[in-house]
């Protein structure tokens, strides 16, 4: 009996790894063909990705991208686990590293003091603009797709209306560039100096302790055990004794307080401002980290290095003469393939488990029964 | 019925459809045979017109225009459904609903109709408006096939009566030369139960007392529907109540409000000493109220996840399962092995999913984590439905035993043969109503099935109603 459990296990994590495996694979083969198309050979195209891909600058520089994608991964896959689609992300992320930048601007307490201090307003704010999507949907009823859309588009708004020189930005001597005003000397995080191969950002201890803390609270915690509850079958968890409704609310807090944290790997360790060039749009490709990581913490982290490898070895084929859509294509053919596979790859999987419990059962009662009659 | 309409193959046996042998593959197949079936739950777009739910994938019979609005009117008119073709299904109420779908269907052809329980959910005026148009069906050469629950209104309307009883046919009726209490001893079927010899464990510490539970809710038609109507009834340690009634009388709502899923308009549940009324779910079952929900699938069990997981689900703030915040997984497993060995639940490990076991077997997992929490009270929704036979005296052996250790059951079920076998004391539901009342030791089930179609009301007794202290 425990070899069957033992192979389920064994086959639940082939069936696992199987999903997102054969989504990258279907995204070379796709992406191959388009390279083929353009007329240029994807061999090469594929070798160039790899040796430039691995250098050790290039490790650093996915390391730092991995980073701040691995905290967007987590804060959608939070909401994931609850079937909730945290679209607003996005909004939530780049309001909160605005917020937080104005702070850090205007404190001039000591680092050990001042860092924390905008970890926790970024949060906050993430949060808060998440909370509003939350408290919408279970008091009203409205989507939190929709919701959290519109969110993000005022998100975009307010920021642009409080970054003006005058209200909260300032315009740099140049002339050029609008931001706010920069974090003090000593609000600045560590960073990790590897030499030749660049900066290693200090955020990415927190960004492992983000997805410690995730793995624990879902998987070892009560609070954890409800929230996953919820996502498996409402019905069943408010007939538990989970109030469904605070528990939207709750998870879509956690969501943004995460999502607060994906700007601060660049404000704390890289720009030390926010401005117009503050990176966008990292809240979406949360949403494909999550969905290739499967919500897995261990997962998103090897989605998120996949993503940053991505990124760092299509921008180097730009400079051989390929197309840089390529990196599109790639990322894009990659999300498709794992909607698409992660579903057959579960059905076909939980049949299978049906099957077989099927058959050991019957091995079983056959057995019985023959030693019944043996006796 | 699912046969019949193409949705399900038969093992055996063979439909004739005029003289002719058929096999449906699918219900496009009966539907080109002239059968049409209109489901208990409406199957209509809102946002669309009642014109373009009707052509719906009937495009090629009259097209999607001038041609197909004529034959509405047409069909409409010969049967006089009154149905307007061009207003909205969002509009309409239930009864106009229900017109359509069965338009639907004639539409498509259809020269024999199946109607799965269409009285449920119309007001007695609409079910007299139904007839009237099933009369006029009837009058233009079409069959009716009327499926329900309620005697009367298939005494009403029918021409001839077949009675199927757990899945065989058993007997036919002639509705101008019977009753309805002919017709209930003939769905209950006579033989009795293996009485109880025990004896009865009912003490007079009232452990559940509920007073005046009320609940209406108000539907899309702005209709006020009463779910629940003063509901009043006390469990004793020890006892167990069984609720007896047709499915959809209100009894599931009743459980709900009871385990807090559902907040009545009105009422008091006292449990022990504590006023529950206004308690959290979570807050009711750690005071000690166990549930088995009458659909496990939907409100027991978390199907793609492990037994061990399931074990915890509904008792993740008790012991064994967590310590203070923290789950403890180890102690939760363990009693799940625990769990699996006494209850006899066949699976080959902890770790398989629950979608993996069978109906019965799943039945027992629930029963057995609801049993180890010691509970003061359970709830008991239809324990034994689509269990077999051997899983079924296990899940009655487990209340019997701990109703001994004085357990207190609210029993709902629609065995009439469970209820009496179970019960201590016995009400019927009807309409949200608690109508009647009985003992088990007495009463037959043909007398409970009479009075769960509404035709029985007050203290049921032996064999002659004694119709006089009816309320």
């Amino acid at each position: 009996m425990k070899k069957l459990t033992q192979r389920i296990d064994k086959e639940r994590l082939l069936l696992g790894v199987a999903a997102p495996l054969l989504a990258v694979v279907a995204a070379v083969v796709v992406t191959a063909l388009v390279i083929l198309a353009t007329g240029k050979n994807p061999i090469d195209a594929f070798s160039e990705m790899g040796t430039y891909g691995i250098a050790s600058d290039s490790q650093v520089y996915i390391l730092n991208k991995a980073t701040t994608y691995y905290l967007a991964g987590v804060a959608v896959a939070v909401g994931f686990r609850m079937n909730l689609f945290n679209i607003g992300v996005d909004g939530q992320y780049r309001l909160a590293a605005f917020i937080a930048a104005v702070l850090g601007g205007a404190l001039t307490a000591p680092g050990w003091i001042a860092i924390p201090l905008i970890l926790v307003c970024a949060m906050a704010t993430g949060a808060l603009w998440a909370a509003i999507a939350g408290v919408l949907k279970v008091t009203r009823g409205v989507s939190e797709v929709i919701s959290t859309i519109m969110l993000n588009a005022i998100a975009t708004s307010i920021i642009a209306y409080l970054l003006q020189p005058g209200q909260l930005g300032q315009l740099d001597p140049a002339g050029t560039l609008v931001s706010t005003k920069p974090l003090p000397q000593g609000s600045h995080l560590f960073n990790i100096d590897t030499g030749a191969s660049g900066i290693l950002d200090g955020f990415i201890f927190v960004a492992v302790v983000v997805g410690v803390a995730y793995w624990f609270t879902l998987g070892r915690t009560r609070f954890g055990f409800d929230l996953r509850t919820v996502g498996l079958s409402e019905s069943a968890a408010s007939a538990s004794g989970v109030s469904v409704k605070k528990m939207v609310v709750t998870s879509m807090i956690i969501s943004g307080g995460v999502a607060g944290l994906i700007g601060m790997p660049t404000l704390l360790n890289e720009s030390y401002q926010y401005d117009n060039s503050f990176p966008v749009g990292i809240g979406f490709t949360g949403i494909a980290i999550a969905l290739l990581g499967r919500n897995n913490p261990v997962g998103i982290a090897l989605a998120a290095l996949l993503w940053g490898f991505l990124e760092r070895s299509t921008n180097h084929l730009e400079f051989q003469g390929y197309d840089k859509e390529i990196l599109g294509v790639i990322q894009g053919v990659i999300v498709l393939c794992v909607v698409i596979a992660y579903e057959v790859v579960r059905r076909y999987g939980l049949k299978r488990q049906q099957q077989r419990v099927g058959a050991e059962l019957a091995a079983q009662a056959a057995a019985t029964t023959e030693n019944q009659e043996v006796a | 019925m699912k046969i019949l309409y193409g949705m399900q193959q038969p093992d055996e046996g063979t439909i004739t459809v005029n003289g002719e042998q058929v096999t449906f593959s699918s219900p496009a197949d009966a539907i080109a045979r002239g059968i049409g079936m209109v489901h208990q739950h409406f199957m209509l777009a809102d946002n669309l017109s009642v014109l373009e739910n009707v052509v719906l994938g009937a495009e090629k019979l009259h097209g999607i225009g001038a041609r197909a609005r004529a034959k509405i009117t047409e069909i409409s008119d010969a049967y006089g459904l009154n149905v307007r073709p061009d207003v909205l299904v969002e509009q309409l109420g239930v009864a106009d609903r229900q017109r359509v779908e069965i338009l639907k269907v004639l539409y498509r052809g259809a020269k024999t109709l199946i109607l799965d329980e269409p009285t449920a959910v119309l007001v007695p005026q609409e079910v007299e408006a139904l007839f009237d148009n099933l009369r006029e069906l009837k009058a233009e050469g079409l069959t009716v096939i009327f499926i329900s629950h309620k005697l009367g209104e298939v005494l009403s309307v029918a021409d001839e009566i077949t009675v199927i009883r757990r899945g065989t046919t058993v007997g036919t009726a002639d509705p101008r030369h019977t009753t309805t209490k002919q017709l209930a001893e003939l769905m209950v079927g006579s033989e009795l139960p293996t009485p109880e010899t025990e004896e009865s464990t009912v003490t007079d510490t009232p452990l559940l007392r509920v007073e005046g539970l009320h609940l209406s809710q108000t539907d899309l038609d702005g209709v006020e529907r009463i779910i629940l109507d003063r509901i009043n009834f006390t469990i004793h340690k020890g006892e167990v109540l069984g609720i007896a009634g047709v499915e959809g009388n209100g009894q599931s709502e009743l459980v709900e409000a009871i385990m807090g899923v559902r907040h009545p308009d009105a009422g008091v549940i006292t449990l022990g000493d504590t006023d529950v009324s206004h308690l959290s779910t979570r807050r009711r079952r750690e005071a000690g109220v166990g549930y088995i929900p009458e659909d496990r699938h939907r409100h027991g069990l978390l199907l793609e996840a492990p037994l061990w997981e399931n074990r915890i689900l509904g008792h993740v703030s008790e012991r064994p399962n967590s310590r203070g915040p923290l789950l403890d997984i180890k102690g939760a497993r363990a009693d799940t092995e625990r769990i699996v060995e006494a209850y006899d639940v066949r699976t080959p490990g902890i770790d398989v999913t629950a979608a993996s076991l069978s109906g019965g077997n799943q039945q027992k997992l629930i029963v057995g984590r609801e049993m180890s929490h010691e509970p003061q009270l359970l709830i008991a929704a239809h324990p034994t439905r689509g269990v077999d036979v051997g899983a079924q005296a296990a899940i009655w052996d487990h209340i019997r035993e701990a109703r001994r250790a004085g357990l207190a059951v609210l029993l709902i079920s629609a065995d009439l043969d469970e209820l009496i076998g179970l019960s201590d004391t016995l009400r019927v539901m009807y309409r949200g109503r608690l109508v009647a009342d009985a003992d088990p030791a007495t009463i037959t089930p043909e007398e409970l099935g009479s009075a769960m179609t509404g035709a029985a009301a007050g203290h049921l007794e032996g064999p002659e109603q004694t119709e006089d202290d009816a309320r």
